[in-house]
C-alpha cells in the first residue's frame, strides 16, 4: 500500500527535492520512488524531468517505468508531468533527432523558434517568469489545474522546446514568447502537464500544486 | 513580452552571508537563510548563492545552506563556487539547486561545460564570468573569485562556452563589484551582442537607475543585486516598481 498523497517518479532526473518540498508545503505526504508497485498504488503521480528528452525517455524505458506511467493513466490515477515530464507525455520530440515519447497526449515536441514573429533573434532557452493566458476558444479554467489562477499570473519557465499538442481541447493555457503561443499547461482526462516549474513559481506555483491535490 | 528577472545574489563564506568590494575585503552580513527568506517573501524572481572561497580551498560548504533554503523557498536557485565535476553538480541538485554556476573549473577544463549540459541540460549550466577591464572594450577573464588572471578575452570565452552548451551567463564586473557605482554597461553590451543565451548582469548595483540603464543600454536579461538589498537600501518591491515605471517589463507579483 502507498500511504502517500503524492508519489514522485524517480528515474534519476534533476532536482526532486523542490517538487517534494512544494507538495509538502501544501500539506501533502510525498514519497519519491522508482518502485512500480508503490507508483501503481499511488493516489497521485508526478513525472518530473529536466535535461534532454531522449536521455530521460531512455531513463524511463531502461527501468520499465514507461509502462508504469501508461498503467497509471489507464487506471485513471491523476498524473502531473512537469517541464520535460510534460513533454514526454507527447508522441515524439525533435530534440537531437526524432525520439519517441510516451504518446499519452497527441502532439510533437519542437524547438522554440529562434526568431520572434517580427523576425528578430530571440533568446533560447526561454528562461524566466511569464504570464499564463487562455488559448483562443477557452473561456475559463474552472475544473482544471488552473481553477485558482487568474489569466496574467506569472510562473517560472526554463526550456528550449515546446509541446505542440494537436487537439485544441488538450490546451489549457499558453504563454506568449516572441509573440508566439507556447503551450504552458496541457491536459487530457486526468493527465496534466506544466511546461513551467510550479515548484519554482512562488505562491502562484504552490496554488497550482494545491489544485493538483484536489483533481 | 520578455520579463527582466530580478535576482538576489548571496555571496557565502562558510556559514555566513558576506559582501566585499571587487570580490575582496569580505564583510560578514548575517545568516544567508534569513536574508533569502526575506527576499523570497518580497517577491524575488531568483536567488544565486556563490561560495566565495570554495575554489580557493577546494571545497564547497553550500550544500547545507541550499538544502535549508529549499525547505521554504520556491523560486529558482543557482549555486556556484567550487563546482568541479558532474558529481558536484548532481550533489547540488540533490540539495535543491536548479542550476549551477561554474567559472574556474570550466576555464581549466572547458569540456566540463558540455559534460554538465549533456547530463543535466543546458538550462542547468550557468557560466560564471568574472571580468576585469584591461583596455577600451577589452575584458579579461579572472578565476578563483577574482584572484587569478587567465589572459583569456571575455567575449572570445563566452562565445566558445555557449557553443559548448552554456544555457545562461552570470557576468560579474570585478571593477564595479561592491562599489555601488553602477554596472559596466559596455561589458554587458559586448556579451549580449555576441551570444544568444540570457545574460545576468552582476556587480555595481547602487541605485535603482543602475538596473534601468543596464537593461536599456546593456540589454541584460536579468540583474543580480546584493548589497542594495542586504543593507536594505531598497526592497525587491521598490526595485520592481521602479523598473515598471521606466518601461522595463517585470513579472507582476
Amino acid at each position: 500500500m502507498n500511504k502517500f498523497d503524492v508519489t514522485v517518479i524517480d528515474y534519476g532526473a534533476g532536482n526532486l527535492l523542490s517538487v517534494k518540498r512544494g507538495f509538502e508545503h501544501c500539506g501533502a505526504k510525498v514519497n519519491v520512488t522508482d518502485d512500480k508497485n508503490l507508483i501503481m498504488s499511488a493516489s497521485r503521480v508526478v513525472l518530473p524531468g529536466v535535461g534532454a528528452f531522449s536521455n530521460a525517455m531512455d531513463g524511463l524505458r531502461n527501468s520499465g517505468l514507461d509502462e508504469t506511467v501508461h498503467e497509471v493513466v489507464k487506471e485513471g490515477i491523476p498524473l502531473l508531468g512537469i517541464c520535460l515530464g510534460m513533454q514526454m507525455l507527447l508522441d515524439e520530440s525533435e530534440e537531437f533527432g526524432l525520439s519517441k515519447g510516451l504518446g499519452i497526449i497527441p502532439g510533437r515536441v519542437i524547438s522554440i523558434p529562434s526568431l520572434d514573429i517580427d523576425n528578430n533573434n530571440q533568446k533560447i532557452p526561454h528562461i524566466g517568469w511569464n504570464s499564463l493566458i487562455q488559448p483562443d476558444g477557452r473561456k475559463s479554467w474552472d475544473g482544471t489545474l488552473l481553477s485558482d489562477i487568474k489569466p496574467g499570473d506569472s510562473v517560472y519557465f526554463v526550456h528550449s522546446f515546446m509541446s505542440n499538442t494537436v487537439v485544441p481541447e488538450h490546451r489549457i493555457a499558453n504563454c506568449l514568447y516572441g509573440g508566439l503561443d507556447i503551450p504552458a499547461v496541457i491536459g487530457k482526462g486526468r493527465t496534466v502537464g506544466c511546461q513551467f516549474h510550479p515548484e519554482k513559481s512562488g505562491e502562484i506555483g504552490l496554488k497550482i500544486l494545491r489544485q493538483f491535490l484536489l483533481l | 513580452m520578455r520579463n527582466i528577472r530580478l535576482i538576489a545574489r548571496l555571496d557565502i563564506k562558510g556559514p555566513n552571508l558576506i559582501k566585499g568590494i571587487h570580490l575582496e575585503g569580505l564583510r560578514v552580513i548575517g545568516s544567508p537563510n534569513e536574508y533569502a527568506l526575506r527576499y523570497y517573501s518580497q517577491g524575488i524572481d531568483e536567488l544565486i548563492y556563490m561560495d566565495s572561497v570554495a575554489s580557493l580551498y577546494g571545497r564547497n560548504s553550500l550544500g547545507e545552506i541550499v538544502k535549508k533554503a529549499a525547505q521554504n523557498i520556491f523560486v529558482p536557485m543557482t549555486v556556484g563556487g567550487g563546482i568541479r565535476s558532474v558529481e558536484d553538480v548532481a550533489e547540488m541538485l540533490r540539495c535543491g539547486a536548479d542550476k549551477v554556476a561554474v567559472n574556474t573549473a570550466a576555464v581549466k577544463n572547458p569540456k566540463l561545460i558540455s559534460d554538465i549540459a549533456q547530463k543535466f541540460g543546458s538550462q542547468c549550466m550557468v557560466l560564471s564570468v568574472e571580468a576585469k577591464n584591461i583596455g577600451p572594450d577589452h575584458w579579461e577573464v579572472y578565476i578563483d573569485n577574482g584572484r587569478e588572471r587567465t589572459n583569456i578575452d571575455v567575449v572570445t570565452w563566452v562565445k566558445k562556452a555557449v557553443a559548448l552548451g552554456v544555457g545562461e551567463i552570470l557576468l560579474t564586473s570585478i571593477d564595479q563589484e561592491g562599489t555601488r557605482k553602477g554596472f559596466d554597461i559596455s561589458l554587458v553590451q559586448s556579451v549580449t551582442n555576441e551570444v544568444s543565451v540570457p545574460v545576468i548582469a552582476s556587480g555595481g548595483m547602487g541605485y535603482k537607475e543602475d538596473l534601468i540603464n543596464v537593461v536599456a543600454e546593456g540589454h541584460a536579461d536579468a540583474v543580480a543585486m546584493a548589497d542594495i538589498f542586504h543593507y536594505e537600501r531598497e526592497t525587491v518591491q521598490s526595485v520592481r516598481n521602479a523598473a515598471k515605471l521606466n518601461g522595463i517589463e517585470v513579472r507582476d507579483v
